[in-house]
């Protein structure tokens, strides 16, 4: 996955002992925020991927590496698993949809030809009208084949279904591109949450070691430049600002990249404003962002704001986004809510987009990697 | 991937309009298509249910049997109840006997509620009212310097005693800034509050305890409209959490068809008094009933397009070139003439932009080049009169002589003369009653000439008098179904 040229001591620290620097973390996360919803099994899930620092570009620099090698053969794959199996675990929506699944089999005699509230369900999780009758009728297929009986084997169908169409190998940061600093651009519609995602994003990268720089390319909205700051100082990371109000956003994602450079960043975070996608004018300008970070170095990951309250518009957004700033990955955000997501199903499915990350609340420490299993079993109710 | 409803249902009522008489099964199947679209629209299930109940009591009954196209009656009857739910009680913001009159603004984080705060703001000035914002939102980082941005932006002042990032007790803010109001006599406040979600009772409270401190004449609950079938929930939470009076809908410039705002005025039973259109400050307008009730239903708004497409095409012109092409006098002259009536409309783009269902189609819109139309101009302007009357005496020299004048190639010159004999001779079939097929037209070119012609043959008992649908049918974009959409649903001319 990713790791950086230097710090390795601190690195080391972070390792040894994470729970002194967890616990710290949120003591300060709540001091500026009481209202803040800091879940605290989302804590030690944040150390783990710390725990994979190997890469090539590491093992030339230090030697001590190859020890963590030792201790940790399996590269990718574990640190991927373990940070999403709990982190996800915080979502409240899971409760809303397991009362709505409970409802579902407790009403109605199981019965394999009766599976319209199921459909019911999975709408109401804004799966869509499509993909919910394609679920069912899949589960009516497994559930015949395997002569499935029983509320809970018909539950375990259900979960194994939507497990496996959500599971993908490539649903993992990806920050080995190569060249550092690795850049992120992050872009969404207004309101998104992209800057509060920026935030936690970094605080993350920074506890584990690498030095993050954030651009403040929302030159549009009022006192955007001003909330990303505010996110960098509690971060601890640096942030490239617009010299004048209302500066060309492409300018400033430039100039972010030529400091983040500069300074000797592990990684750039990059904050665009938000914009309706139907708005050509902005797309485009967006698509520029794009090119002027690319004339100086290539981009690791574009990630996808996406709340998960939004409906069936999402895709909409997703295909247009990915058209103009091709998209590797989306952030679902606010699962803390009501909301359920369900379209990040069709979205995946049809547009083969991976979801990456999720947010779940203000707090700075409110987000996790998406693990499909996890998503699959909370809506289901199964565990 | 899914058609629009006006594509369906022309599906659903093929060979129906025939019957005149829609049995059960008919209106049942039409009601699942209308079920369909709503759902994909957003609107919450269980709205959609109780709505398609209703309109199926409705469409059984008298009213639809006795229709002259009963199709066309359940479409009506549709339309007719959304505007009911989304309009029944439609009224304007309630001022207070004694001012000021406080308005709070609730809703989810990003629903763009501090936005909506200024453009409010802007707009109670304009009306004349003296209004004060008031930065409550202590929560979200610098969320109170954005409101001092945008009070500054729009010119009016912020109260706002605390800086947020939070630090502060938002209910003491709400509590102080109608004193504060009172003593410099300001007639509006506007409070902003912290987004919060619907489950979050603490934030909730909290809410409730601001309304609690401030007493408003109105709580405005401000959502997204791209908000998908958690619109009910949250919508239901703030009911009981802190009691709504409005709703304003946000973000309705974007392309989301908005079904929330029909499952959230028909899960509190509250007007939805604004709707919020754009980026700038004075993009912010009542709210239209009617307008939402088309694009829930994914209708597009036909009715302007027709109009416009009328205000262009002179009705006399039309019949003369009617009857010329009939007698086959249609010459390259009438060709150029119809060109620039199509260029009146304005931008094609633009005008197929407003069919329904269009914005599915933005890839193919995007191929349409309206350079065409300028191109075949210059050609025709660079012929005689006598080779623009009868393009038959085009040779090799006159071509060549009209390539160079023109700025295009000789290959230019041959298609354009090519299709122009090509949509004569169909023309001269269609206006004797025939119906061809279309042969080698490009997008924006052999089409352009269909316009008046059909205009003529409506005039002779043809089924086609409707310029959006030849509107459509110049880009060659699926074309009789989108403008049979609007004529079978009765909102066409």
């Amino acid at each position: 996955m990713f790791w950086r040229k230097k710090n390795k001591a601190a690195e080391q620290a972070v390792v040894q002992e994470p729970e002194v620097i967890v616990s710290e973390v949120i003591e300060e996360s709540i001091a500026p925020a009481p209202e803040a919803v800091v879940e605290e099994t989302s804590i030690p899930n944040e150390i783990p991927p710390v725990e994979e620092p190997v890469v090539e570009e590491t093992l030339a620099e230090e030697p001590v590496v190859e020890e963590t090698l030792a201790e940790e053969p399996v590269v990718e794959e574990v640190a991927d698993e373990e940070a999403p199996v709990e982190l996800v675990k915080v979502e409240l929506p899971k409760r809303t949809l397991t009362q709505g699944f409970k409802a579902v089999f407790s009403r109605i005699k199981f019965d394999v030809e009766n599976l319209e509230e199921l459909e019911d369900v999975l709408i109401q999780a804004d799966f869509g009208v499509q993909a919910a009758e394609d679920i069912v009728s899949e589960v009516k297929s497994r559930a015949k084949r395997a002569g499935a009986r029983t509320e809970a084997e018909l539950k375990q169908i259900l979960t194994e279904l939507l497990s496996e169409k959500l599971s993908r190998t490539d649903s993992a940061l990806n920050l080995d591109s190569g060249a550092q600093p690795y850049v992120i651009l992050v872009v969404g519609v207004n309101g998104a949450g992209k800057t509060t995602t920026i935030g936690k994003l970094a605080n993350y990268l920074v506890e584990g070691g690498a030095k993050v720089t954030l651009g403040a390319a929302d030159t549009f909205r009022a006192a955007a430049v001003e909330q990303l700051e505010t996110w960098a100082s509690r971060s601890n990371s640096e942030v490239v600002k617009p010299n004048i109000e209302g500066q060309d956003p492409a300018a400033v994602a430039y100039e972010a990249v030529e400091k983040a450079i500069a300074n000797g960043s592990d990684v750039l975070i990059i904050d665009t404003a938000g914009r309706l996608q139907n708005k050509q004018g902005l797309m485009d300008e967006l698509g520029k962002i794009r090119r002027v970070i690319e004339k100086q170095l290539p981009i690791s990951e574009v990630l996808l704001v996406l709340d998960s309250t939004t409906g069936q518009n999402a895709m909409t957004q997703a295909k247009a986004f990915t058209e103009v700033a091709a998209v590797t990955g989306i952030a679902l955000t606010k699962l803390d809510g009501s909301a359920k997501g369900g379209i990040v199903y069709a979205i995946q499915d049809q547009l083969d987009i991976p979801v990456k990350l999720v947010g779940v609340g203000e707090g700075i420490n409110d987000f996790g990697f998406f693990d499909a299993k996890d998503f699959a079993s909370g809506l289901v109710g199964e565990k | 991937m899914f058609g629009n409803l006006s594509e369906r249902l022309v599906e659903t009522f093929k060979g129906l309009r025939a019957k005149g008489k829609l049995s059960a099964a008919d209106i049942d199947s039409t009601l699942r298509e209308i079920r369909r679209a709503l759902l994909e629209a957003d609107v919450a299930l269980e709205v959609v249910k109780t709505f398609i109940a209703a309109v199926r009591e409705r469409a059984l009954g008298d009213e639809v049997s006795k229709a002259l196209n009963p199709a066309q009656q359940v479409v009506q009857i549709v339309q007719e109840e959304l505007i009911v739910i989304l309009g029944g009680e439609a009224r304007r913001i309630q001022f207070a006997k004694n001012p000021p009159t406080v308005i709070m603004l609730a809703g989810l984080q990003g629903s763009g509620k501090t936005t909506l705060a200024g453009k409010l703001a802007l707009w109670l000035k304009e009306q004349g009212q003296t209004p004060l914002l008031v930065a409550c939102d202590l929560q979200r980082p610098n969320a109170v310097n954005q409101l001092q941005v945008i009070g500054e932006r729009v010119g009016v002042p912020v109260f706002a005693p605390e800086a947020g990032n939070g630090s502060g007790n938002p209910v003491n803010v709400a509590k102080d800034s109608i004193k504060h109001a009172t003593q410099k006599q300001f007639s509006v406040v506007i409070v902003d509050t912290a987004g919060r979600l619907g489950i979050d009772e603490e934030l909730m409270k909290q809410a409730n305890d601001i309304r609690k401190a401030t007493d408003p004449d109105e709580v405005l609950f401000v959502i997204d409209s791209m908000i998908g079938q958690d619109a009910v929930n949250v919508a239901k939470a703030f009911e009981d959490g802190v009691g709504i009076t409005g709703v304003v809908l946000t973000k309705l410039d974007g392309d989301a068809r908005g079904g929330a705002a029909l499952s959230v005025a028909q899960v509190t039973g509250k007007p939805i008094l604004f709707s919020s259109t754009g980026e700038g400050m004075d993009a912010f307008e009542p709210f239209y009933p009617d307008r939402m009730a088309s694009r829930i239903l994914d209708m597009g708004d036909i009715l302007t397009l027709i109009e416009q497409a009328q205000k262009s095409f002179d009705e006399q012109e039309a019949m003369a070139m009617a009857e010329k092409m009939a007698k086959d006098a249609f010459t390259l002259e009438d060709f150029l003439e119809q060109m620039q009536q199509i260029k009146k409309m304005g931008s094609i783009k633009n005008m197929l932009a407003m069919m329904p269902g269009a914005g599915k189609l933005k890839g193919q819109l995007d191929n349409i080049d309206e350079k065409e139309i300028d191109h075949t101009e210059a050609i025709i302007r660079a012929m005689t009169p006598k080779e623009r009357r009868d393009p038959k005496i085009l040779n090799g020299s006159r071509r060549l002589r009209i390539a160079k004048g023109s700025g295009m190639t000789v290959t230019d010159v041959n298609s354009l003369v090519n299709r122009f004999e090509q949509a004569a001779k169909m023309m001269k079939t269609m206006a004797k009653g025939g119906n061809p097929g279309i042969p080698g037209m490009p997008p924006g070119m052999g089409r352009a000439a269909m316009p008046k012609q059909n205009k003529g043959k409506a005039k002779k008992g043809s089924k086609s008098g409707n310029p959006a649908k030849r509107a459509a049918e110049i880009a060659g974009i699926q074309p009789p179904k989108q403008g049979n959409a609007g004529s079978s649903f009765g909102l066409g001319g």
